[in-house]
């Protein structure tokens, strides 16, 4: 450790009952972080693997056991790997979208300063927060409504986050009202005043809750496992996911019309399903260090009360 | 409504004229106003309203106003059956030991990470240990079963500590322990944001001060960083008891198997078994209603406790 490690603002020169501590914080905080990233990493290792080396590979992985893409090339050949992909993609663009739309109007209405029904409306939508429907009473509603076995009803149930509403009325709030009042002035009305006086002054919390949709929507699945029922061509990937990785069920199936040779057809198997988590998450990986101070933002506005 | 009782009559207009006013001169917002009540009432007060099944003996043939209303009788069918006492022991215990021993961790790092001071591997170690929170729940879950199945590691690795057998997640007494250490594995650092941020507007004077008067490094995490998040521990704890009844569905769903019932089936995998695997609707929905009805009594009790406390509360 350095010499002129200095100690917050002060700039004293710390004990050596602090440097012990420093040193043991240190040793403790890169555990967590391997803790932490171990997991990930073992399933990135046992995805390039070669089937039969891993099978008799007992404890902890520092390296592939043995080295294989056998496991990928499966996955990337699988057809619902690729169409859960592209139902997912769709859900995330069209149903974050909606969802923006939506909690952009409920996020305006509720921050006008003046408006006669605000504390009505207010309440009724901070009450679906505590209480809802429960399960089956909203699955009658939606399948009255014909949304069953449907896009929408993967993409409109649940679509309006409360959370994500308050969290940007408090943003939208936060513009002052001098600049509201002089857009009126020449002539703006309230859609004029939303869309070039208030959205582009909260830029920081739009991003936010857009990450917030997208990423919530990517990992949906309880409305296409409720809502699409067995219409598997609309599944989004998640749904696949479990169908592979949860319920065990269609790798066999898949493996087996593949023609793999029978006897390491569970060793191989083992191997798809780390490609398969790998494969899915790959692309939250990829953005996840660009987007996690958003996020971070997000949680704190959240908390913020009036 | 509001207006309806106008304190100055007389001097202004009835509420009726002014809301009438406020809509030929605010169009959008009222056709924005009737988008969103649209969403509400159909996705949210509509269920609600669809509740009364939980009241009667529903056939979806009849709907709700030709079904007959058996009163309470489905409440009475659960409240003596067999699982009710199971459902509320499993719901309670998972939320109780997730409560124990998860929520003191998050305190802990925030206060350990306080105490890096090298921004760089702060900002590196957050970023890493905020990850699992970006996964999906499906993917956490398939990591979890890929492990503590029978070929996985932490299988292997548990039976030969302990001379346990079999794969840990077909094992009912192993539940708990998996959902509840994946849980914090996967959430520590997400949870500790609130905390760190509370400790950023603590004034460093504080710790000039505690260092002056010849506090050493424990002594100033008890008598500066503790009392500076102090209100934010209480607020946290209180809301995650008013949270205790309903645990997350998701995670509990995905990990069950009918091995592990015993521990692992809550009230909500219970609604959802009842409701659409056996298509009990009326069932369902009153085990859902009881559960919704016990979250908001706790949750309100939580937030009055802690209007009292902190003067904090969520309404």
């Amino acid at each position: 450790m350095k010499k002129n490690h200095s100690y917050g603002d002060g700039g004293i020169r710390p004990t050596n009952g602090e440097m012990v501590f420093y040193r043991i914080n240190y040793l403790v905080m890169t555990i967590l972080m391997i803790i932490t990233l171990y997991p990930m990493l073992y399933v990135v290792f046992c995805s390039f693997s070669d089937p039969n080396e891993f099978a008799i590979t007992k404890g902890l992985l520092l390296r592939p056991a043995g080295f294989s893409t056998l496991g990928y090339e499966t996955v990337l050949s699988m057809k619902m790997i690729w169409l859960g992909y592209r139902n997912t993609l769709v859900y995330v663009f069209v149903g974050s979208s909606i969802s923006m739309v939506l909690t952009i109007m409920a996020a305006f209405v509720l921050s006008r300063r003046e408006f006669l029904v605000k504390k009505v409306v207010m309440w009724l939508v901070v009450f679906t927060m505590y209480f809802g429907g429960g399960m089956i009473p909203t699955y009658l509603v939606v399948s009255q409504m014909g949304l069953t076995k449907t896009v929408w009803g993967v993409m409109l149930p649940g679509c309006v986050s409360v959370y994500n509403t308050i969290v940007l009325r408090t943003s939208f709030n936060a513009v002052p009202a001098t600049l509201e009042e002089s857009a009126r002035i020449d002539g703006a009305g309230d859609l004029r005043i939303l869309i070039n006086v208030v959205l582009p002054l909260s830029g920081a919390a739009i991003a936010t809750i857009s990450l917030f949709y997208i990423v919530g929507t990517w990992g949906a699945w309880y409305n296409a496992l409720v809502y699409l029922q067995d219409k598997r061509e609309l599944y989004p990937l998640q749904m696949f996911l479990r169908e592979m990785l949860i319920e065990d069920k269609t790798t066999d199936v898949y493996l087996t019309a593949q023609g793999g040779k029978a006897s390491n057809q569970h060793l191989i198997k083992e191997i798809v399903k780390y490609c398969i988590i790998i494969v899915s998450t790959l692309p939250i990986l990829v953005v996840y260090p660009f987007i996690q101070k958003y996020f971070v933002k997000g949680v704190m506005v959240g908390a913020l009360k009036e | 409504m509001t207006g309806t009782t106008n304190p100055a009559k007389g001097k202004r207009p009835s509420f009726f004229r002014r809301l009438k006013t406020d809509i030929t001169r605010h169009k959008a917002v009222y056709v924005m106003l009737l988008i969103i009540m649209t969403y509400f009432i159909l996705f949210c007060y509509w269920p609600m309203y669809g509740n009364i099944i939980a009241f009667q003996k529903y056939k979806p043939i009849k709907g709700i106003l030709g079904s007959k209303f058996v009163g309470l009788e489905n409440f009475r069918k659960f409240f003596s059956g067999y699982y009710c006492a199971r459902l509320i022991r499993n719901t309670a215990l998972i939320s109780l030991y997730s409560l124990v021993f998860g929520f003191p961790i998050p305190i802990i790092f925030a206060i350990l990470l306080n105490e890096v001071h090298n921004i760089r591997y702060k900002k590196l170690i957050q970023t890493i240990t905020y990850l699992p929170h970006f996964i999906s729940t499906m993917v956490i879950c398939a990591i979890i079963i890929q492990f503590t199945n029978s070929y996985g590691f932490i299988t292997a690795a548990v039976n030969a500590l302990s001379g346990h057998s079999g794969a840990l997640i077909s094992d009912p007494a192993c539940f708990r322990s998996i959902y509840v250490i994946s849980g914090i594995w996967s959430s520590f650092g997400w949870n500790s944001i609130l905390y760190i941020a509370a400790m950023s507007g603590i004034n460093p004077d504080q710790y000039e001060a505690a260092i002056i008067d010849g506090a050493n490094k424990f002594e100033q995490v008890l008598h500066v960083t503790l009392p500076g998040i102090r209100e934010t521990i209480v607020i946290m704890l209180i809301m995650a008891c008013g949270r205790i009844m309903s645990v997350g569905w998701e995670k509990a769903f995905l990990l069950q198997n009918e091995l592990t019932y015993e521990t692992s089936d809550i009230i909500s995998t219970y609604v959802y078994r009842k409701g659409f695997i056996d298509s009990d609707y009326s069932f369902s929905s009153a085990v859902n209603m009881f559960n919704s009805l016990i979250n908001l009594a706790l949750l309100t009790i939580a937030n009055t406790i802690s209007r009292k406390v902190s003067e904090s509360s969520l309404w």
